[in-house]
């Protein structure tokens, strides 16, 4: 059902170390919890009993109540991604084939139906972005983060982040989420898990190409110039643009 | 004159017949017959599908993702990984050259097509009170299904367990084979219970107690005890003091079992996953025949319950507790306890929350949860994780405030049993 636990574990240490390298403390989502939360945004509550916002109280606690994200730098944003990204985001979890235990748990009894419900449910929300990470980084790694985000690196075959999650970062129609708001950690452990063969998309799976042509510095360099960025006021997805995309990708088919 | 009329209305009258009968016999003119919507021979495979879905089949003999009965699927058990075996009808690699005779033998004694001795995870200890009826029907249904050739994997059990000359011994200890015998002094829909609860159903397999051999003993049926490799702890459906289900609606139990939700509880985890995979499809006669058999059960624990715990905790932890359940959990299960209908469980009075074992409240507000996605409830609610929210001490004075509140008559719970459990990853 579920990945051996050791070997998420190790992926996610990695992950954790090329964080601290960033000199980011990580509370990772296996971590040790410190304080009730005080975050409202992340505390059940809701106004009508027969809503899907009542349905989707189990998502708060990680994802904030309109997906906005929460103080734990590992949770993703999911709020404004578009629709048919949460969905195949959802499947992949109910199934196994994208593992993270806790929402592979959640998941895992649920029906396609419900589960595009609440993927259209969370694409729909447009909350404020949380303030972004004011954390220093060398300006060394900032450039390199910028280029490959914006420019890509040509010499490798990596494709700039822009050219398919948009020039905004806000993602593209129908399957491309937005990296605007995404947090270092968050950003870190997705590329490491696709560079190991631990999340994998539907084929031609580009993000696996990119991945793997990724170092180390790479991916710590992407994640810290993409959370820096400030997110636009419309952080909506862009319209799908086959014809303009670098590389093939499943889930834009 | 009337000879005449006579032979004249003959002849009309003939003449009619004739006419009627040449417009029948037309090929073109037949009466148009309603065509069965399927042939008489399937009538055995959908039976079949049927007692599959209530076997539950599907969930040990596919793998996650894999093609539906193929097999392959690793069983964790205490004495290492079994690998489910491929049940499609592929000659060489599944069950293909099997005939009903060898599929029943196997159902009622635990016996291979070729004499192995099959591992008691598949339950057929339970299966055994499958009648020759049903199995040739799940027989028939599983041939009706596309065969995949997917070889079976070697089990991985560690030494001695490995050796199956044990089961000789597991068996006969454990094993009593027998068809499901009617009990002339129940109702119909009782018996119907008691036939798909101790059969197909094979509750038995978690809700009673499995020893270090992996056996249970009949004394002990449906007493409650932990699956084994899941770390959840499934409840007593004799004790009132556990599922209390003697006291529960008899609509209410079918609704727990059918929809995944009810008044009175709602599934989770393990129990989800039959819920899901299975009982969704029920009838609701069935359903309900369940229902009127596990209501009836012998009730154990009859004596009175102990009373609250609350005056043996500690106040400070008491309010610790309520703040938290304040903060986090009343405004879905309210500031008493008392649930939102079958949207969201009630805590106050709900044996699942204060019986022996806090394992599953603990788990639940570690994790969160789901109750399944069913035919009748296909837009489930769901409670959200708190294992990053909330700290051992945290966690475990708000299960002991659920437990000890609103008198509630559950015993307090200690932070090391929270960290066991959160050591643990969901499932």
């Amino acid at each position: 059902m579920i990945s051996p636990s050791g070997r998420v574990t190790a992926i996610l240490r990695r992950a954790n170390a090329l964080i601290v390298g960033l000199t980011l403390l990580l509370s990772g989502p296996l971590a040790y919890a410190q304080t009730v939360s005080t975050n409202p945004a992340a505390v059940p509550s809701f106004k009508k009993l027969d809503s899907i916002e009542a349905r989707v109280q189990g998502c708060v606690t990680c994802h904030g109540q309109q997906g906005q994200g929460t103080g734990n730098g590992y949770f993703p944003r999911i709020a404004g991604k578009p629709a048919g990204y949460l969905y195949n985001q959802l499947v992949a979890f109910r199934d196994g084939t994208r593992s993270y235990p806790p929402m592979n748990y959640l998941v895992a009894y649920l029906p396609d139906s419900y589960l595009k419900e609440i993927a259209a449910h969370f694409a729909a929300q447009r909350p404020a972005f949380s303030p972004r990470s004011t954390v220093p980084v060398d300006p060394a790694v900032t450039a390199r983060g910028q280029t490959l985000a914006t420019a890509g690196d040509a010499a490798k075959g990596v494709p700039a982040c822009i050219a398919c999650h948009g020039a905004q970062l806000t993602g593209m129609q129908p399957g491309i989420p937005g990296l605007a708001g995404l947090r270092p950690a968050y950003v870190v452990g997705q590329l490491t898990r696709w560079r190991v063969g631990e999340r994998r998309a539907a084929e031609p799976d580009c993000m696996k190409r990119i991945a793997s042509r990724l170092s180390d510095t790479d991916i710590t360099a992407v994640a810290a110039w993409l959370s820096q960025q400030t997110p636009p006021k419309e952080a909506s997805p862009e319209p799908s643009n086959l014809v303009r995309m670098p590389l093939a990708c499943g889930s834009q088919r | 004159m009337q000879t005449k009329t006579r032979i004249a209305s003959a002849v009309v009258v003939l003449g009619l017949l004739a006419a009627g009968g040449l417009y029948f016999l037309h090929p073109g003119f037949l009466p148009k017959e309603k065509v069965a919507s399927r042939a008489v021979g399937n009538d055995i495979i959908s039976r079949g599908e049927y007692l599959a879905r209530a076997g539950d089949c599907v969930a040990c003999h596919t793998a996650a993702n894999g093609p539906m009965f193929a097999g392959g699927r690793a069983m964790p058990t205490p004495f290492g990984n079994l690998y489910v075996p491929n049940i499609t009808p592929d000659d060489d690699t599944g069950i293909g050259r099997w005939n009903a005779a060898e599929f029943y033998r196997m159902m009622h004694t635990g016996i291979s097509r070729d004499g192995t001795l099959l591992y008691p995870a598949m339950p057929f200890a339970s299966y055994t009170q499958v009648t020759r009826a049903d199995s040739d029907a799940i027989f028939a249904y599983l041939m009706s299904v596309p065969p995949v050739k997917q070889k079976n994997r070697e089990h991985e059990l560690r030494f001695p367990y490995n050796n199956r000359e044990l089961l000789l011994g597991w068996r006969t200890l454990y094993f009593k084979e027998g068809e499901y015998k009617a009990d002339p002094s129940q109702s119909v829909e009782w018996n119907r219970g008691a036939y798909l609860v101790k059969g197909l159903g094979h509750c038995a397999m978690c809700h009673t107690a499995v020893n270090a051999l992996g056996g249970s003993s009949e004394s002990k049926a449906f007493e409650g005890g932990m699956i084994p490799n899941q770390n959840w702890y499934a409840p007593s459906l004799t004790s009132n003091r556990e599922a209390g289900l003697g006291e529960w609606k008899e609509q209410d139990i079918a609704d727990l079992l059918q929809v995944g939700t009810s008044h009175h509880g709602t599934t989770y985890g393990p129990m989800a996953e039959v819920v899901y995979n299975s009982l969704q499809y029920l009838t609701d006669e069935d359903a309900k025949a369940m229902a009127v058999y596990l209501k009836a059960l012998p009730q154990r624990d009859s004596a009175p319950l102990p009373t609250s715990q609350a005056r043996l905790v500690s106040p400070e932890v008491i309010e610790a507790g309520r703040k938290v359940y304040a903060g986090q959990c009343a405004v879905c299960h309210g500031a008493e306890g008392k649930g939102q209908g079958a949207s969201y469980p009630p805590l106050a009075g709900n044996q699942s929350i204060t019986m022996e074992s806090p394992v599953n409240s603990i788990r639940m507000v570690l994790n969160g949860g789901y109750a399944p996605g069913t035919l009748k409830n296909p837009r489930p609610y769901g409670m959200p994780p708190f294992s990053h929210i909330l700290n051992d001490d945290d966690v475990a004075a708000v299960v002991t405030y659920i437990r000890v509140a609103w008198g509630n008559n559950g015993t307090p719970v200690k932070p090391t049993q929270v960290n066991d459990l959160r050591k643990i990853l969901p499932e």
